[in-house]
Order: structure tokens, then sequence, then C-alpha cells
């Protein structure tokens, strides 16, 4: 039987929003509450977020959404958090004011210390000890740039009276009034973690050169991390994981070889590797999928995708050949197949499996037969081969095969897009009933951590197939498109010459 | 019942003076063939400018017709973007039912029989498989029903027989008539046993900006559990199609402008 009197919210603290989502114990959302922040651009390449803007948006939220679903606090059986990872706070532990706005994952500020770092003969060890590559994108170069460029930081950090956080542990400090915590996923994505130990790393603070007093506690992913004092007080924090990992946990991947992708503006694609970290030698990452309290951790393989729905903006915004992102399928359908044109979308470099920053886009097999529909759906198929890309590293570096694809995200409304993807992996490709993955993530995994929800065989009675494709293309056809993808890529290699820069 | 209203008969008129004579006629001319004041055929031109309906050649120049008149009848809804702001809303819909949940528009750009544009499975797991752009026929399922009652032209289109597939379905266009009549006073339709024995659909409009019904909303499901005991759809069912419909129907209607 469930219980229809309780609820657990989630907490989705996104890239451009804000969000409070009440589930009920079936899984069903029954408000939602939105709220977008300010996105600060002070410099090309640096992104910031003002972290109490970001706090004072949710203590509007939560209220909200209760309201919306005529919940009371009482009824709220736990709080569960997601968040945009990587994403960097400072605060002062005594006024709790940041010192610095907080700098955002995409920011690439730290690209020179980066550099620098590169050359230091640790750097292969670090690489290993965190499973990450070195790359601005992970928290440790910036936490070090604050420290180095906001006056006294260091000296502050030193004594105690600094504290650092990704957003989880900024919104659990101020929602328990001063608990000093992060998840292991999201540590993991630090730079500062040992990706076997799970505690932080004396070389690694070396390395990066952060004093230990800086850093919050790392806690299990699901864990009662305190109760609330403010906004819902009495209920408790019971978990916390970062965005892609509350998708992998929403979308019920508890097992070794399962594996989803999330399509948005870029695509992150999680494949649960089991009770051991795999090292890559494809250019993934290796990143702590989710722990419970008092058990081993569960590890994960992840390869993120750059460009995917941005590529479709650009055709709308960029190119004007659209006048919103859906009407690509349209456009695409116009003709059968992709003229023998195809887009390598290296805007800013080429991610996972490449790993080449001096890559530039491309648009190969251009003829006078080429036309606006092959264009579309060359631009779509991108996303397909880049997943693929992905898909045989993974499968590379586990020797896990894939049964199924599970997809989320914008882009699993495009139906082309969909089948092709079960085309080029001649696998199922399965779309949940319940799209709103990260936030289901969050509210499972806080659900379970207090025991509204039994166990996780109760959660994935909970996930249904909303829609699923299947393979339906000619093997050699597959094989012959692959091949002329892969010398499409290797056309983008090399654009950047001598650190030039890109335009003029 | 209120008499005709003036300024759309002089709207008309003043439409099919320049349809008759594009690009031969200025202010004066059309004021004076209408016999109106001066002000009031400004006002009327200067409206059906800002509507695309009629163009003005250059400033002060002659008038002619619009390209808004032409693209009249054809500003259909991309069935792809009407997915994309359907997708969440059909979720909730199939698992708060328990039913599988299809929207259905006419296609976009040639005349033929509605189309399947998206479809959710329903929530069991058991095998499915997806109907997406499969036709179906407009006046043995509800969905084609709500398309039909929603545009006046097809509703009165083709012969008086119309193709039977069990003993339930609607054979002629008379009956057909006459049951648009009701989808349309009580917005929703239900198709029971219509298509396929022992199959039953219900379905709400989805309309777009203006109020015009642009696709379908459905569910569909095995007629014993959509129909009570008195083989009437269950009005939990009905309330919830409907209350679906109209909230895609506000959301297109927010998302185009």
């Amino acid at each position: 039987m469930t219980d229809d009197s309780r609820f657990v919210l989630a907490i989705d603290q996104g890239t451009t929003s804000t969000r409070a989502i009440v589930f009920d114990q079936s899984g069903r959302m029954v408000a939602v509450r939105q709220h977008e922040h300010r996105q600060h651009f002070p410099y090309p390449g640096w992104v910031e977020h003002d972290a109490v803007e970001i706090w004072h948006n949710l203590q509007q939220l939560v209220p909200a959404a209760l309201e919306d679903a005529d919940v009371t606090v009482g009824q709220i059986a736990a709080v569960g958090i997601a968040n945009q990872r990587e994403t960097t706070v400072v605060w002062d532990r005594h006024t709790g004011k940041p010192i610095h706005r907080a700098i955002v994952w995409q920011d690439t500020r730290t690209a020179g210390l980066v550099e620098r770092l590169a050359t230091d003969p640790r750097a292969a060890e670090v690489s290993r000890r965190c499973g990450l590559p070195l790359a601005t994108y992970f928290s440790a170069s910036r936490l070090s740039w604050l420290l180095d460029h906001v006056r006294g930081a260091r000296e502050r950090a030193e004594a105690g009276d600094l504290l650092f956080g990704t957003m989880e542990t900024w919104l659990i400090w101020n929602l328990t009034g001063g608990a000093h915590v992060t998840d292991v996923t999201n540590a993991s994505r630090d730079m500062l973690m040992n990706i076997r130990t799970l505690q932080w790393d004396p070389l690694l603070l070396d390395f990066f050169n952060i004093p230990a007093a800086i850093l919050p506690e790392i806690r299990p992913s699901l864990e009662v991390y305190g109760l609330c004092r403010t906004l819902i007080p009495g209920v408790p924090i019971a978990a916390a994981l970062g965005d892609q990992q509350a998708a992998l946990f929403g979308q019920t991947c508890f097992e070794a070889g399962e594996a989803k992708c999330t399509y948005g503006t870029g695509s992150f694609l999680l494949l649960n590797t089991g009770a051991e970290p795999v090292y890559s030698t494809h250019g993934l990452i290796s990143t702590v999928a989710y722990q419970r309290a008092g058990e081993p951790p569960t590890y994960a393989l992840e390869g993120s995708i750059a460009v995917t729905g941005s590529l479709v903006q650009w055709l709308r915004d960029g190119l004007g050949l659209i006048s919103s992102a859906p009407e690509i399928e349209t456009l695409a359908r116009t003709v059968s197949d992709n003229g023998g044109c195809y887009v390598v979308p290296a805007f800013a470099g080429l991610f996972a499996p490449h790993w080449r920053s001096e890559a530039r886009g491309v648009i190969a097999g251009l003829t006078s037969y080429v036309n606006k529909g092959h264009l579309a759906r060359a631009v779509l198929e991108a996303t397909g081969w880049q997943t693929r890309e992905v898909l045989d590293a993974m499968n590379a570096d586990s020797g896990l095969p894939l049964r199924a694809l599970r997809v989320d995200g914008g882009m699993t409304a495009n139906n082309l897009l969909m089948q092709f993807l079960a085309d080029i992996l001649d696998t199922p490709v399965v779309r949940p009933m319940m799209a709103e993955t990260v936030s289901l993530g969050a509210a499972y995994a806080a659900g379970l951590s207090v025991g509204f929800w039994p166990d996780l065989a109760a959660l994935r009675r909970n996930w249904h197939r909303a829609a699923e494709w299947l393979p339906d293309m000619d093997p050699a056809v597959r094989e012959r498109e692959y091949e002329n993808w892969r010398f499409a890529v290797t056309r983008t290699f090399g654009w950047i010459r001598d650190g030039k820069p890109d335009a003029g | 019942m209120p008499g005709s209203i003036q300024s759309v008969e002089r709207a008309a008129a003043i439409l099919q003076l320049v349809a008759e004579y594009p690009a031969q006629l200025g202010l004066t001319d059309i004021t004076e063939t209408l016999d109106l004041a001066k002000p009031t055929t400004h006002g009327l031109l200067k409206t059906l400018c800002e509507v695309g309906f009629v163009e003005q050649l250059a400033a002060g120049g002659k008038y002619t017709i619009g390209a808004g008149l032409n693209r009249l009848g054809q500003v259909r809804l991309d069935p792809n973007e009407l997915r994309s702001h359907s997708v969440n809303w059909t979720d909730s819909l199939a698992a708060r039912s328990g039913f599988a949940v299809l929207v259905a528009a006419f296609p976009l750009d040639q005349p033929g029989p509605p189309e399947i544009v998206h479809h959710v499975f329903r929530p069991d797991d058991s095998d499915q498989r997806l109907l997406t752009g499969r036709q179906i026929p407009e006046h043995a399922t509800a969905l084609g029903k709500i398309l039909l009652a929603g545009s006046p032209m097809l509703a009165h289109r083709g012969s008086d027989a119309l193709e039977v597939f069990t003993p339930a379905t609607i054979a002629s266009a008379r009956v057909l008539a006459r049951e648009l009549v009701i989808v349309r006073k009580q917005g929703w339709a239900a198709s029971i046993d219509e298509f396929c024995i022992g199959v039953t659909e219900l379905a709400a409009p989805i309309r777009g900006a203006g109020g015009r019904v642009v696709a379908a909303i459905g569910l569909s499901g095995r007629t014993d559990r959509v129909t009570d005991a008195k083989a009437h759809p269950k009005s939990l069912l009905v309330r919830q199609v409907a209350e679906t419909a109209r909230a895609i129907s506000r959301d297109l209607g927010t998302a185009r402008r």
C-alpha cells in the first residue's frame, strides 16, 4: 500500500535555474516551482552565479511548491538535493557571506593554471588518484584561483575562517544552519578526493595548494546530513547527488552495465560500473555513482558530449533554418537521408573520447545536392554518432555490453533522433515515463534513505517505459555511415595552430 | 441574438473590393466606393494591414491583398512542436490514469486522415510498439472525432458510406454529423468498441492561439476498464483527459507569444 499523505521534496539546483518539486510515493510529480537566476559573464570565458541569490530563490520556491501541492511541512518525509556539479562557492564561516561570486563549471579562467600544473611531474599520479583528467572543468583549480585572487582569502582559509563547497554544500549549510558536508558524488568532481578511499587526498591538496581546513566533510549520498532549521523546519536532508548522478539514480540504473544519457544543450552519458572504479584508457571520467550510508560506493564511467542540443539551437539562431528547435525534425523529414553530409560540432574542441582542444567544427561531404533538409538530418545524426563514440569507449573500458540505453532530457521528444540512436547503437532506446529524472533521483535517494521507500526494488517498480525505439537499420549501412562520420571527425583535428585565437 | 457587426461587414467589403481590384485602389477610392467616412476606412485598412490581410504597396499608395490571407487554412501546428509541448503532460496523464496516451493531428502539408504524432505507453511495462506516424480513421476514433468536430469544413466531407471496422462503427455521415454536434457541445469524444472491439478511447481538443483545434489528445484502454457499469465512459477519466488537453492548450498559447 502507498501512503497518500506523505511526500518527498526534491531540490534541483541547476545551471540556469533552481527548482523545488514535490513527489508522491508512486514517484509522480505533484507540484513544481522554478526560478531562474542571473548568469554573470564578467569577461570572455568567465561564468559566475550569485550563491546568495540562489539561496533566496530557494527560500521562495519551497513554500510555493508546498502550497501548490497542498502539503504541509509535517507531510514532507525528507528532502533530497541534486545540483549543478563543480560550481565552486567559498564563504565566511562566521557571517555566512560568500567572499566572491560562485565560479560556474563552464568557466575557463583557470586554463593557464591548469596548463602550468600539467607540466608538474606529479600530474599523472594526480589523475590516477582522483579518476579525472586535469581540466578547468573540475573544482580544484577554481578554489585555488579564489584563494589566490581574493584579498586575504588564503590566510583566512588557513586560519579556518572560510568554507568551500559545491552547491549542495552551500544549500545544506544554509538549511541546517551550519552542517559543512559534501556528498561523495559531488566530491568526486572536485579533483581533491581519492576515488578509492573517498577521502581528501594529501597529495591532491598539496598539488592544488588547498588548505584542508576549508574543506567540507565527505559523506555518503544517501544519509541524513541533519534536520532543516529553517524553511522546512524538522525535515531531514536525507540525500544529495550531483545532477547527472541523480539522473542515473532516477533512471533506476542500479546494476552494473545499466546506462543513461541525458540529452540537453550538451549530453551526459553515465554507465554504472558496479563496486570498482574503472580507469578509462579512452578518455572517459571515473566517478562515484552513489553511496548509501554504511555501504561501499557504486561507481560509474561518464562521457560528456559538449554540443548536442546547442547544435540544434545553432541551426535555429545561427543559421535561421528553423524557427523552433522541434521543427528540426519536420525539416529533416523532408529528405530520406543525410545526402552524404556530416556535421561535426567541435565548436570548442572535442570532448570524450577525443579530447582535442585544437579541433574546430566542420561540415563535411558538401555537394550541390545537399539542401537544408540534409543539413538538418546531419545535425541530428551528429548527436547520435557522438553518443555511439562515447558508448564504444565505455564498452572498451568496462567490458560491459549495453543491453538498452535509457534516455531523458528535452531532445527525447525528437522521434527521428531516438530512432536513429536505436539504429546506430543497435540496441533498444528507452524513455521512462517520468522525464524529470534529475529531481526524481534526488527524491528517490532521500526517500530511500529515510525508509519512505523500502528498497531499490520498490523504486524499480515505479519506473515505467513511456516509449521504446527498436533498432531497424541494415548493418552494412550502419558501418558505412559510422566510417564516414569517423572520417569527418578527423577533418576537425589541428585547426587551431600555434595557439592562435579562433577569429581574426 | 445581436445583429451583424457593422465593422466586420465593412472590413469584409474592403477585402472584397481590394481582392477584385488588387493594387489599383487607394484610400480615397475605397472610401468613396463604399461611401464611408475617411477616418473609418483608414482605421479599418490599418487594422487589416496589421493582421496581414491587406498590404499597402507604398506609404500613401495603393492596397493589395496581404500574404496573411493566402496562409489562411494552412496555419496548422508543426507536429513535432506539438509533441515537445505535450510530452510532460501526456506522461503525467498516462501515469495517473494507467492507460496509453495518444496525440493526433491532421498532417501538416497534405490532405489526408489524421496521424498519431505522440504515443506514451500504458505504464505496465508490457510489450508495446510505438504508434507514432500511424494514420487513424477519423470517424471511428475519439481522436478523429475531436479533429473533425474542430474542422467545420472537413466535418461535411466525404460520401455517406463510412468504412466499417466493427458493429459499433458509425457507418453514415448523417449519424456522424449528429455525433459531432454532441462532441462540440460536451467538449470531449469517446469511441467505444468502434475501431477495435474491446477498446475504448476518450479524447479532448488541444487548442492553439485563438481557440482553434490544432490536435486531439486521448487515452486508450480496455473497454471494461475505461467505461463504467452502464457502459458510459468513467467521468474521472474524462475529466483527466480534458484537464490534460487544457494544460497543453495553455502551454501552446503562452509558447506562441
